[in-house]
């Protein structure tokens, strides 16, 4: 039945093609675990993708009872964390896999710098791969401030502090975060909230294309 | 695949009529033991995923994500601490030469510099050589960020009081407090309210007095001889307040 409908679909479409270009090429042995097991340090980066995967769709089960402002963020999360079925399972894979996924993308980074993998030609590689640590380091710092409580508003204080030391445009800059050059509240909290679910997701998205379609392209590093 | 003149195609569409056998390429020639992606390597990355995702879902089931008290920007003695992987930079911060006037050297020029030089990795390390003892500078200057990020977070995590963490954080329970209560005026004479807030909900020097479980003579014993961090003789009245006072605090329940 699969496959007819698959038959059907490919005599139309020609799809075949299309999924073997993404999904059919080799794995050398120097980067499979089943063969020398110090591979595993090559599972990081697809880890990162995993775990980046989980984000996005327990952030998606989120936003289905999170409220952005600020008389009812706090209290929506209470409500998610203590009263929703598996609303506390859903919140704290979200909440550990943003730990986890710093973690795996660290490993990654310092995997891909150790083993000089970032030299001639994967040069631009490595330049969207540090562009895509920073857009993380973004979703951290902007989903902190989501759930409305007390670390969250005096950390996310402390961040803007930071951005506004930034010569000549940082108060610009905090004003642009925080809606506001000096108050951190209801305009922050949207604005952040904005950031954590359409600004970055939508880099991380294109910059993760960009990043797979050079492996892809360009093969892995060979062995040192 | 035939191009050009005599090509068929699937009525009017760009779709060649002629079929490519489905069948995945053969890396038998490839040097080392090549595997396929599709399906042979897919499906042990899949094996090595679920049981990721089961460690992964035990973590979440073991350790629910903390939530503090809803956010009130009039609390101005909370002290804050940022996510664990900005806890290096918050501690950078605390140094003398990278905070107050010199704040631009270490919140900008100290972390751009060292994001920059990531960065721009593949053109500061220019040689051919991959391997880690071929390339001294590089690799020694990252281990040496490294050393200095753990050590930061280190200092950062035994210099802070989580204790006083948690208590200042915790989610308390609200309570109407009848402010006329002549045994709520004892309580703010006797600057009670200045360590134990306005609403008795505590504060980042005291418990709170909402809810204690204590009986009357114990809150009287408490406000005439201290407890932990608060002294003796904070009360100053005279018995008769005393009593009121200590039935006024034991009477406090939590909803």
């Amino acid at each position: 039945m699969l496959n007819k409908i698959y038959d059907w679909v490919d005599e139309r479409l020609d799809i075949t093609p299309l999924w073997r270009d993404i999904a059919d090429h080799e794995v050398p042995e120097h980067v499979n675990p089943a063969h020398h097991f110090s591979a595993f340090v090559y599972c990081f980066g697809g880890l990162t993708f995993f775990v980046t995967v989980i984000q996005i769709l327990s952030g998606m089960f989120l936003t289905m009872y999170y409220v952005p402002d600020i008389k009812n963020a706090w209290e929506s999360v209470y409500y998610l964390q203590n009263e929703v079925a598996f609303g506390q399972i859903v919140r704290g894979m979200h909440h550990w896999g943003a730990s986890l996924v710093i973690v795996m993308m660290f490993l990654h980074t310092l995997r891909v710098f150790f083993q000089g993998a970032y030299k001639k030609p994967r040069e631009l590689n490595w330049i969207v791969g540090v562009l895509i640590f920073m857009v993380m380091m973004g979703l951290g710092f902007t989903g902190y401030l989501l759930p409305w409580d007390m670390k969250a508003l005096f950390a996310t204080k402390v961040g803007l502090q930071i951005a506004e030391a930034t010569p000549v445009i940082g108060t610009a800059v905090k004003t642009l975060l925080a809606g506001h050059p000096e108050i951190v509240g209801a305009q922050t909290l949207t604005r952040f909230f904005a950031i954590h679910v359409f600004f970055l997701p939508a880099a991380l998205l294109g910059l993760m294309a960009a990043h797979f379609l050079m492996i892809r392209k360009q093969g892995i590093s060979g062995p040192l | 695949m035939h191009r050009g003149k005599g090509m068929k195609f699937v009525g009017d569409s760009r779709v060649p009529a002629e079929r490519k056998p489905n069948i995945p390429k053969d890396y038998s020639e490839y040097p080392g033991k090549t595997e396929a992606f599709w399906p042979n390597f897919l499906l042990k990355e899949w094996m090595v995923g679920s049981v990721f995702l089961i460690g992964f879902l035990c973590l979440t089931v073991a350790h629910p994500s903390p939530l503090e008290r809803i956010a009130d920007p009039t609390d101005t003695s909370y002290v804050p601490l940022p996510d664990w992987y900005f806890l290096f930079l918050y501690q950078l911060l605390k140094y003398s030469y990278a905070s107050g006037p010199y704040t631009v050297i270490g919140a900008i020029v100290m972390p751009g510099l060292a994001f920059g030089a990531l960065l721009l990795a593949p053109f500061l390390d220019r040689g051919p050589e991959r391997r880690p003892m071929k390339r001294p500078v590089a690799v020694g200057m990252m281990l040496l960020t490294l050393a200095a990020m753990i050590f930061l977070t280190w200092e950062s995590v035994v210099t802070h009081d989580w204790e006083a963490a948690a208590e200042q954080g915790k989610i308390r329970a609200e309570v109407e407090i009848d402010k006329n209560a002549e045994g709520y005026k004892i309580a703010q004479t006797n600057t009670c309210t200045t360590c134990h807030g306005e609403n008795l909900s505590g504060g980042a020097a005291a418990p709170s007095l909402v809810g204690t479980g204590l009986s009357a003579e114990e809150v009287a014993k408490i406000a005439k001889e201290g407890k932990g961090n608060m002294p003796p003789g904070v009360f100053k009245g005279t018995d008769e307040e005393l009593k009121k006072l200590a039935e006024f605090i034991a009477g406090l329940k939590a909803e």
